[in-house]
C-alpha cells in the first residue's frame, strides 16, 4: 500500500459538463411521463459531474491507502481474516446468477437454488446440525434469526416465561445486543481466571425464565470451553436452550462439531470460517443452523425440494417471521461453497488445526515480551495483556499503531473486555511460517523499542498515509458529509 | 499431509513449529476437547475440487439458471451496471479488508464511505447517513427501532398498507422481539388513506409513521402535508424508497421526512438472484445520535491533513452490548463503493435519464398490454414511474400470464393475486423486448 | 454542602426545596474520556428511582445515567448539548436535569457528601 496520503474526495474533481456513463437512446413509443410538478424534486441531487477515466482513477488511487488481506498479514483477532480465493469470485460468474430476479419463476433458476441446497446441507454436516437458512446477511443479523427462532420455539410450546437470556461477560458486543432485539433480558454470566464459563455462576442463574446460553467456543480469549458438555446438560435440564456463536468455528473445522457438542441452534460467519472477502465490512452472511425439531420456525422464506427433486421458494406457517426481502446475499454463499468444494472433505479438515497451530507458534514465540494471562494451549487466537514491561508506558495502542509501520495490520486490541490491554492475535491458517516468523520479529523489536525508547513507540505509526486522526474532534463536531465538510466552520 | 494451494505448511514446517510449542502432535493442542465431541470420521463432503474442476461444476450449475427479459421489480430493478464500477470493486485493497478500525491503513475505505453518506444525503435530502443496513426491509427495521428509541415510552407504528409487504413481514418481526406495535393503515386505491392515518394518529401513542415512495405498487404518492399532520402527533415520519427514483422524485426530505431508508440495489447493482443489494438510512441531525450502525467522519491528523474515521461509535454495540441501538456489526461494506463509484458515474444527469428511460419504457409497455384487451390498469387514475400493477382479464390468471411470458424468455412481473400481476421497466429493457411482451397477449389474428 | 446527595453510580442530586439539579460526581467525570456527548429526557418526562435516564458518551465508551429519585425532569440543561466537555471542567456545575423530586424522604437512602467521599477512597484501593 501506499504510504502518502491520496486526499481527494470525487466531489473535488467534479466539474460542471462532464459525465461518466452514456445510457441508450431507445425510442419507446410512449415518452417518460411527466409527474405533477409536485411530486418531483425541486432540484438536481449534488453528484459528481466525472469523465470514467477520472472515476477510475480516482478509486484506484484511494484503494492505495488501504490495507487488505492481500496486501499483508492480518492479524485480526475475532475476525478470521484468511485468504479469499480467487476461482471464488470466478465461480460466482461461472453460476450465472447476475441478472437473474429473486421473483423469477423457479424452474428459471433451478441452479441457483440448487447452489443455496448444497451450501445448506454443506453447512449443516460441518456444523452438526439438521438444517440451515442462509437468508441472515451478517453474523449479527444471525445471531438475531437464532434467537428468535429459539422465542418462536418457546412461545410455540405456550411457554412465555423464558424471557431471559444468559450471555458469558467475555462475550462479543453483538451477543447482548442481538438478545436485546429478539426482546430478552441479558444476564451476564461470568468467567473464571482462565476465560472459560464460571460453572457455578452459570448454574444459579439457570431457572425458568432463561431461554438461552450463548456462547462462543472457543470462547473470545482463544480457549476451548472444555465444560461444555456440562453446560449442555446444566442448559437443557433447566429446559432451555444453547446458542452457538460462530464466530471462533475456524478452529473447530476437522476437529468437532457445534451439534455434537449439545448446542442446539448456531449461526456461521461465511466472511470468516468460509473465506469470503470482508469487503470493508461487508456484505457477509451469517446463515443459522438447527438441531432437528426447530427446522420449521427458521425464518421465510425457504428453500424446499420437492420429490421430483425439483426446487422452490416457499413460506412455511411456523416460522418466527422474516428477516430479509429475498433469500440473503447470493454471492457470498456462491464463494462460500466454491471454497468448501476446493477445500474438500480433507483440506477442510486441516484447517482447523493449521490455525491453531499457527497461533499457539505466535503465542510461544512471544510470551517472554508479552504478558500472556492464560497460560497453555489456545486455538485459533489468543490474547496477551500488554507487555511484559510497561515502564515505559508503552500501552496496547501504541504497539498496535507501530505494528503497521512494520507493514503489518493490527490486531485486535482492547477486547476482550476481561483485561486491560488485551491484544488479540488470530493468524489464520493460511499464512505461512515466514510470514509469522516476520511478524514475531516485528512484535519483539517493538518491545525492545518501547524499552529503549518508548515516546518513539507512542508516537507510531509514521509510515502510513495518515498519522493520529483527531478522534475526539470528529465525535465532538461531526462532520459526516461533502456538504457540511464545505461549510464554513 | 497433502499440501493444499490455500495451505502453506509443508511437513518439516508442521514439525519445527510443533517443537516451539513444546508438542509433538497437532492433536496435542486439542487434549483439551473432550474424546467424546471428538469428529469420528471426516466429513461427509466431497473430495476437493482442482480449479478446473470447480469452474465446471458452476458453469454446470450456471445452466440450470435462465436469464430473461427482466419486467420484475418489488424492489429489486434491472439496471445497468458499467463496467467501471465492476472494475473498480474488484480493487483487492478494498475487497479484502476488514472495517475500518485502523484509520491509518483504511483510509480507501473511509473515503468512499463518506462520498456515499454524501451521495445518500444528496439523494435524500437528509443531513446525516450512516454506512449501510443490510437490505431496504431490514434499515426499514431500524428506523423503526431508531424512531421508538428516540420516542422512549411510545410504542405504537403505522405503516400504511402500500408499503411493501417484504418490508412489512420484516417489520413485524423485527417489532415482535421489540415490544413494538404495528398498526396497518389502509390503502385508497393504491394510495395510503391519509384521513385514517389522522385517525390513526388521534389515538396517541405512535412513535412513527411509515409510509413509501414510490409505493409497492409503483404509484407515486402525494404526501403533500402529510408531514405535518405526523409531527402534530408528536411522531416522526419514515419514508420508504428505493434510491434510484430519488434523482427525480420530491425527496423525503422536501415531503418532511423524519428519516428516509430503503433499498439502493437500484442504483446499478446486479440482481444476483436477490443480493448483496444494499439497505441505506438517512435521518435529520437531530437523530444523529440514534442512528445504528457505522458512521464515517471528517477529521484531521496531527500534520493537519484532512481524513476519515469511525466516529459516534459509543452508539454501537461492541461500546453498548445490549443498551446498543442496534446489534449491527459488518453491513453491506463494499456495496456503498458499489453506489458511490455509479453515482460518480452518471451524476444527477445520468441518474436522470436513466429515470425517463425506465419511466418511457414502463409506460410504452403498459400501454401496450392494456390495448391487448388481456390486462387493465388497476390503478389508471394514479401517477407512476416505472412499476405499475395489472389486473388480468377473465379466463387468463396470473400463473398463465407469467408461464407463458416465461416460455418466451420474459419474465412478466411478480405476481400479486390469482389475477393481477406487478409489472416493473428499465432502461436494460429494450423496445424489442417491450414488442415481445406485448406480441404474447394480442388476441390471434384470424 | 449537605444539601448534594450521591448514588452509588456516582449521579449527584443537589437539592434546592422541593426541587434538584442532577449530574455526575467529579469523580466519575474525572473516570471519563473526554465527554463527546450527552443522551437526555426531554422536559416533563418522569423516572423512578434507580431508572436509567440517558448517558454520558465519550469517545469510545458509554455511562449510563440513573435517577437519585423519584422525579419529573422540569429542565435540561441546554449548554451541555453544545458544549458536552463543560461535564469533564465543572460536573458540580454542570448539572444535566433539573428536576421535581416527587418523594424528599427517598433522599435519606443517597450517600451525603461524607460518605460518597468514603465510598470513592474505598473504590480507588
Amino acid at each position: 500500500m501506499n504510504r502518502k496520503l491520496y486526499d481527494k474526495l470525487i466531489f473535488e474533481l467534479s466539474r460542471p459538463g462532464r459525465h461518466g456513463a452514456d445510457l441508450p437512446s431507445y425510442n419507446y413509443s410512449h415518452s417518460a411521463c411527466t409527474l405533477p410538478e409536485g411530486l418531483l424534486r425541486e432540484t438536481a441531487p449534488e453528484l459528481p459531474e466525472v469523465d470514467e477515466p477520472t472515476v477510475v482513477r480516482h478509486y484506484t488511487n484511494s484503494s492505495t491507502n488501504n490495507f487488505g488481506v492481500d496486501t499483508g498479514f492480518y492479524p485480526l483477532g475475532s475476525c478470521t481474516m484468511k485468504y479469499n480465493p480467487k476461482v471464488d469470485e470466478a465461480a460466482v460468474a461461472d453460476a450465472a446468477v447476475e441478472n437473474l430476479h429473486p421473483a423469477q419463476p423457479a424452474d428459471s433458476v433451478q441452479g441457483a437454488l440448487k447452489i443455496y441446497r448444497t451450501l445448506e446441507k454443506a453447512l449443516a454436516e460441518v456444523g452438526g446440525m439438521a438444517e440451515f437458512s442462509l437468508n441472515p446477511f451478517a453474523g449479527a443479523h444471525g445471531e438475531y434469526t437464532g434467537l428468535m427462532v429459539i422465542r418462536r420455539y418457546f412461545l410455540g410450546k405456550g411457554d412465555e416465561t423464558r424471557t431471559r437470556v444468559l450471555v458469558p461477560d467475555s462475550a462479543h458486543g453483538t451477543n447482548p445486543a442481538s438478545a436485546a432485539m429478539a426482546g430478552f433480558e441479558v444476564v451476564e454470566v461470568k468467567s473464571l481466571a482462565d476465560g472459560t464459563v464460571d460453572i457455578d455462576d452459570l448454574a444459579g442463574k439457570l431457572d425458568s425464565t432463561v431461554a438461552a446460553l450463548m456462547m462462543t467456543n472457543p470462547n473470545t480469549v482463544g480457549m476451548f470451553e472444555k465444560g461444555i458438555p456440562q453446560i449442555a446438560s446444566l442448559v437443557h435440564d433447566a429446559g432451555a436452550l444453547l446458542y452457538y456463536d460462530g464466530a471462533n468455528l475456524n478452529p473447530m473445522l476437522g476437529i468437532a462439531r457445534p451439534g455434537d457438542m449439545g448446542f442446539d441452534v448456531m449461526h456461521i460467519n461465511l466472511h470468516k470460517t468460509f473465506a469470503t472477502p470482508h469487503g470493508g465490512g461487508g456484505p457477509g452472511a451469517g446463515p443459522v443452523g438447527v438441531r432437528a425439531g426447530l427446522e420449521q420456525y427458521l425464518p421465510n422464506p425457504r428453500v424446499v425440494e420437492d420429490a421430483e427433486g425439483k426446487l422452490t421458494v416457499e413460506c412455511g406457517n411456523e416460522a418466527f417471521g422474516r428477516v430479509s426481502s429475498w433469500l440473503g446475499n447470493y454471492t457470498v454463499y456462491i464463494k462460500a461453497l466454491a471454497y468448501i468444494l476446493t477445500m474438500g472433505a480433507e483440506g477442510l479438515a486441516w484447517v482447523g488445526p493449521l490455525a491453531t497451530l499457527n497461533a499457539n507458534y505466535v503465542k510461544e514465540s512471544l510470551k517472554d515480551l508479552y504478558l500472556l494471562p492464560i497460560d497453555g494451549p489456545c486455538k485459533h487466537e489468543f490474547v496477551f495483556d500488554g507487555l511484559i514491561d510497561k515502564s515505559g508506558g508503552v500501552t496496547t495502542l501504541n504497539v498496535a499503531k507501530r505494528l503497521l509501520d512494520y507493514g503489518f495490520h493490527a490486531p485486535t486490541i482492547y477486547f476482550p473486555l476481561l483485561f486491560h490491554e488485551s491484544l488479540m492475535v488470530e493468524p489464520t491458517e493460511t499464512e505461512s511460517p515466514e510470514t509469522l516468523d516476520a511478524f514475531i520479529e516485528a512484535m519483539r523489536a517493538i518491545a525492545h523499542e518501547a524499552k529503549e525508547n518508548p515516546e518513539f513507540v507512542k508516537n507510531a505509526p509514521y509510515d502510513t498515509p495518515v498519522s493520529h486522526p483527531d478522534e475526539d474532534k470528529a465525535a465532538l463536531e461531526p462532520c459526516l458529509t461533502y456538504a457540511e465538510l464545505m461549510e464554513p466552520r | 499431509m497433502n499440501s493444499h494451494r490455500y495451505l502453506p505448511h509443508t511437513g518439516e514446517d508442521i514439525a519445527r513449529m510443533l517443537r516451539c510449542c513444546g508438542v509433538t502432535a497437532v492433536d496435542d493442542l486439542y487434549a483439551d476437547v473432550p474424546p467424546q465431541l471428538r469428529l469420528a470420521k471426516g466429513y461427509d463432503l466431497p473430495q476437493g475440487m482442482s480449479e478446473p474442476e470447480l469452474r465446471g461444476y458452476f458453469a454446470a450449475l450456471g445452466r440450470l439458471n435462465r436469464e430473461m427479459a427482466c419486467f420484475a421489480g418489488a424492489g429489486f430493478y434491472r439496471h445497468y451496471t458499467p463496467s467501471a464500477v465492476t472494475s473498480i470493486l474488484s480493487r483487492s485493497e478494498f475487497a479484502t479488508a476488514y472495517t475500518p478500525y485502523q484509520p491509518e491503513i483504511s483510509q480507501g475505505t473511509l473515503q468512499y464511505i463518506f462520498e456515499y453518506q454524501s451521495m445518500m444525503c444528496a439523494l435524500t435530502g437528509m443531513e446525516v447517513s450512516n454506512a449501510s443496513i443490510y437490505d431496504g426491509a431490514t434499515a426499514t427495521a431500524e428506523a423503526v427501532n431508531m424512531a421508538v428509541a428516540s420516542a422512549r415510552r411510545r410504542k405504537r407504528v403505522l405503516l400504511s398498507a402500500t408499503v411493501a409487504p417484504a418490508v412489512a413481514q420484516v417489520l413485524a418481526t423485527y417489532a415482535s422481539g421489540a415490544g413494538i406495535v404495528i398498526e396497518v393503515i389502509p390503502e385508497d386505491r393504491g394510495t395510503t388513506s391519509i384521513p385514517e392515518m389522522e385517525k390513526m394518529l388521534g389515538a396517541g401513542d405512535v412513535a412513527a409513521v411509515v409510509l413509501s415512495q414510490p409505493n409497492y405498487y409503483g404509484i407515486v404518492e402525494d404526501y403533500s402535508g402529510v408531514a405535518d399532520k405526523i409531527h402534530a402527533a408528536k411522531a416522526l415520519m419514515i419514508l420508504n424508497s428505493h434510491a434510484s427514483p430519488l434523482g427525480v422524485l420530491r425527496t423525503p426530505a422536501e415531503w418532511g421526512a423524519d428519516i428516509a431508508c430503503g433499498e439502493a440495489q437500484s442504483l446499478g447493482m446486479p440482481l444476483n438472484y436477490g443480493g448483496p443489494g444494499l439497505g441505506y438510512l438517512c435521518c435529520r441531525k437531530s437523530l444523529m445520535r440514534k442512528l445504528p450502525g457505522r458512521v464515517v467522519g471528517a477529521t484531521t491528523d496531527r500534520e493537519g491533513r484532512r481524513c476519515f474515521v469511525l466516529t459516534l461509535q459509543a452508539r454501537e454495540q461492541h461500546i453498548r452490548r445490549q443498551k446498543a441501538t442496534s446489534n449491527i456489526c459488518s453491513n453491506q461494506g463494499i456495496m456503498t463503493l458499489h453506489a458511490a463509484a455509479y453515482l460518480s458515474l452518471m451524476g444527477a444527469e445520468g441518474l436522470r435519464k436513466v429515470n425517463e428511460l425506465s419511466s418511457a419504457a414502463a409506460h410504452s409497455l403498459a400501454e401496450g398490454l392494456v390495448a391487448t384487451g388481456a390486462f387493465a390498469l388497476r390503478y389508471p387514475e394514479r401517477p407512476f414511474l416505472n412499476e405499475f400493477v395489472l389486473d388480468i382479464a377473465a379466463p387468463l390468471t396470473a400463473d398463465e400470464v407469467i408461464a407463458s411470458a416465461a416460455a418466451a424468455g420474459i419474465v412478466a412481473g411478480v405476481k400479486l393475486d390469482g389475477s393481477s400481476i406487478l409489472v416493473a421497466a428499465t432502461e436494460m429493457c429494450t423496445p424489442e423486448d417491450i414488442n415481445r411482451y406485448v406480441e404474447l397477449f394480442k388476441p390471434a389474428r384470424k | 454542602m449537605s444539601n448534594i446527595y450521591y448514588l452509588p453510580s456516582h449521579e449527584y442530586i443537589r437539592v434546592e426545596g422541593a426541587e434538584g439539579y442532577v449530574g455526575i460526581s467529579e469523580y466519575a467525570a474525572s473516570q471519563l474520556g473526554v465527554v463527546t456527548y450527552v443522551d437526555t429526557p426531554e422536559e416533563g418526562d418522569t423516572f423512578a428511582a434507580g431508572e436509567d435516564f440517558g448517558a454520558v458518551e465519550s469517545r469510545k465508551a458509554a455511562s449510563d445515567l440513573f435517577m437519585p429519585v423519584d422525579a419529573e425532569v422540569l429542565e435540561v440543561n441546554d449548554e451541555l448539548v453544545d458544549n458536552p466537555r463543560l461535564l469533564n471542567n465543572a460536573p458540580l456545575e454542570a448539572w444535566i436535569l433539573k428536576v421535581r423530586i416527587e418523594d424528599p424522604s427517598q433522599l435519606d437512602g443517597l450517600m451525603d457528601q461524607k460518605a460518597y467521599d468514603e465510598f470513592v477512597a474505598a473504590q480507588q484501593h
